[in-house]
């Protein structure tokens, strides 16, 4: 089952890698992000209130986009190439051979996983060269549980959502148009702290927030201790395991559109 | 008789439409057999249900000795399947996707060898993608078949084809059958099933209204054949001898036609009449009914019947 998991995996991603699209919302996209947000907002002297001191709005920007990186991969991606495979009867052929559904569907998520793994990586170091931001060693474990939780739990998410889509062209947009107002509440476009207290509380409702908070804590030089932003992790957990139980109970192998 | 399908009083309901009304079918190893029927029959649906994507609303059905339903990996693994509509794996070669999903079997064929089976070893580094129709139906084939499995259902496999594709489709399912495999095929065209089925069973608004072989199928052996020919002016049809004239009718352009379930002792009594007279019958024409029109009539009413 595992080894078919890794062997779908590996063909999924050479697709991947040979989808341009993808390749833009997934790669290009958070690295533009990262640059734009960085420099238009972050600029010489600008610094921003995170717990325990002051930090560089440029260096606040990264763990942020990482959380947008992670959900670009895990989320965007893995609905619209799902929804993709399912309606032009993909997975209705894989269906019909002999392989586990589970290590179907288990190879997709770890392509994604290995995608967001990849973009947090590039942007950590685009965070090292360009802004100067290191992560301290003591919390560089807590950074990769939280980049590898948060991309389990947003495929979770994300094999629930492809349900609710019947046509593959909508996928994206639809995914685009549930993330973006989230990024701008969830601290990930604009600081928490310049935020109205209302739309801080909305924010909170939903895992972006949680997980962009946990790189956060994870990212943070003032961070003492390990970094684990424990009770964030578990809002994020949570979500993505109710996702898993709406995606185990409507996910189809058969086109939805027709 | 060794049979790979057992159907048994198979029904199949979407709410209150019946789709599938309660159809038996046997398919025997090694046979290539055909359900025919025109669009919205219930062909797709039965054939789901053997390939184990639907559920059956009632009926015993066995494929391979096992219920399609239930059936898992070990049985998969026996079982090829052609769908109605798929497309390629994005992003892959006909190769890459041949590869991945021989991975998936316990025994697979040779790659090469499969891709040469189904005429794409030209192909066989393109993107499946950047295929043509017929060239995405070759690879589906050889899809089927990379398991090496011992049935293989094709669905509608040359719906919207022009006729060489089509002609390259049934040159790779002639192949399938020098293989040894069963195949299981539906279509809508009547020419697809006479020229690859062994067997053939008529559906027609969830109910089987023929089967037999590409010969026999709606009684067509023993359905009278047509002697027409056309008399000389100064003969009249009630002249013919007694046994002959209450057979004949009018036919086009004031011919007359003889239905005939006998015809070769029909035709020897007419021609030794006409010969006795010194008459010529020099459009003399015998013809056995085309399957066409069998099917056309045992298809015709239900489907009349069936739209809304």
């Amino acid at each position: 089952m595992i080894n078919m998991a890794l062997r779908l995996s590996g063909y999924d991603l050479r697709a991947f890698l040979r989808n341009r699209q993808s390749q833009f919302f997934t790669l290009a996209l958070p690295v533009l992000f990262l640059v734009i947000f960085a420099s238009v907002l972050g600029g010489s002297g600008h610094t921003t209130q995170v717990a325990g001191g002051q930090i560089s709005t440029s260096v606040y920007y990264v763990p942020g986009i990482i959380a947008l990186g992670i959900i670009a991969a895990c989320f965007g991606n893995l609905v619209a190439s799902v929804t993709a495979q399912r309606e032009r009867g993909v997975l209705k052929r894989r269906r019909a051979t002999p392989v586990p559904a589970a290590a179907v569907i288990a190879g997709r998520a770890l392509t994604a996983v290995v995608n967001a793994v990849a973009m947090a990586a590039v942007l950590l170091a685009i965070g090292w060269a360009a802004y100067g931001a290191r992560v301290p060693g003591r919390t560089a474990l807590a950074l990769a549980v939280t980049v590898a939780a948060g991309a389990v739990s947003f495929c979770c998410l994300g094999y629930a959502i492809t349900s609710l889509i019947r046509d593959e062209d909508a996928a994206l947009p639809a995914t685009m148009a549930l993330m973006l107002p989230l990024y701008f509440i969830s601290g990930v476009f604009v600081p928490v702290a310049a935020m109205p207290h209302w739309l801080a509380d909305a924010g909170e409702i939903f895992p972006v927030r949680h997980l962009a908070n946990a790189l956060l804590v994870a990212y943070n030089p003032h961070t003492t201790g390990l970094g684990f932003a424990g009770l964030d992790l578990l809002i994020v957990a949570a979500w993505g395991a109710a996702g898993l139980l709406i995606a185990l109970r409507t996910f189809s192998w058969l086109p939805l559109g027709r | 008789m060794d049979n790979i399908i057992s159907v048994r009083g198979l029904v199949k309901r979407y709410g209150r439409r019946e789709v599938v009304a309660g159809i038996d079918l046997q398919v025997r190893r090694g046979e290539i057999f055909a359900l025919l029927g025109p669009n919205g029959a219930g062909k797709t649906t039965t054939v789901e249900i053997l390939e184990g994507f639907r559920r059956r609303t009632a009926g015993e059905v066995s494929v391979l000795g096992n219920d399609p339903d239930t059936a898992g990996g070990a049985w998969r693994d026996r079982v090829g399947v052609v769908l109605q509509e798929s497309q390629p794996e994005p992003g892959l070669s006909v190769r890459e996707c041949l590869a991945l999903y021989a991975g998936f079997y316990r025994a697979p064929r040779d790659i090469d060898e499969t891709i040469a089976l189904v005429g794409l070893t030209g192909k066989a580094g393109a993107l499946g993608t950047r295929l043509s129709g017929g060239q995405r139906r070759r690879l589906d084939f050889a899809l089927a078949l990379i398991g090496d499995p011992e049935l293989i259902f094709l669905d509608e496999p040359t719906t919207g084809f022009d006729p060489s594709a089509r002609r390259a489709a049934w040159e790779v399912v002639a192949g399938l059958r020098r293989l040894g495999k069963t195949i299981f095929l539906t279509t809508h065209y009547l020419d697809e099933a006479e020229h690859l089925a062994d067997r053939i069973t008529v559906l027609s608004a969830g109910h089987v209204v023929a089967e037999g072989t590409p010969r026999t199928l709606g009684g067509r052996d023993r359905m009278a054949t047509a002697i027409s020919f056309t008399l000389p002016a100064h003969v009249q049809a009630h002249d013919l001898p007694p046994g002959l004239g209450t057979l004949t009718g009018p036919g086009p352009g004031g011919s007359t036609v003889l239905h005939s379930e006998s015809p070769l002792a029909h035709l020897r009594m007419l021609g030794d009449w006409a010969l006795s007279r010194g008459l010529d019958l020099p459009d003399l024409d015998v013809r056995r009914p085309a399957l066409e029109e069998v099917y056309l009539s045992l298809t015709a009413p239900a489907s009349t019947k069936d739209q809304r």
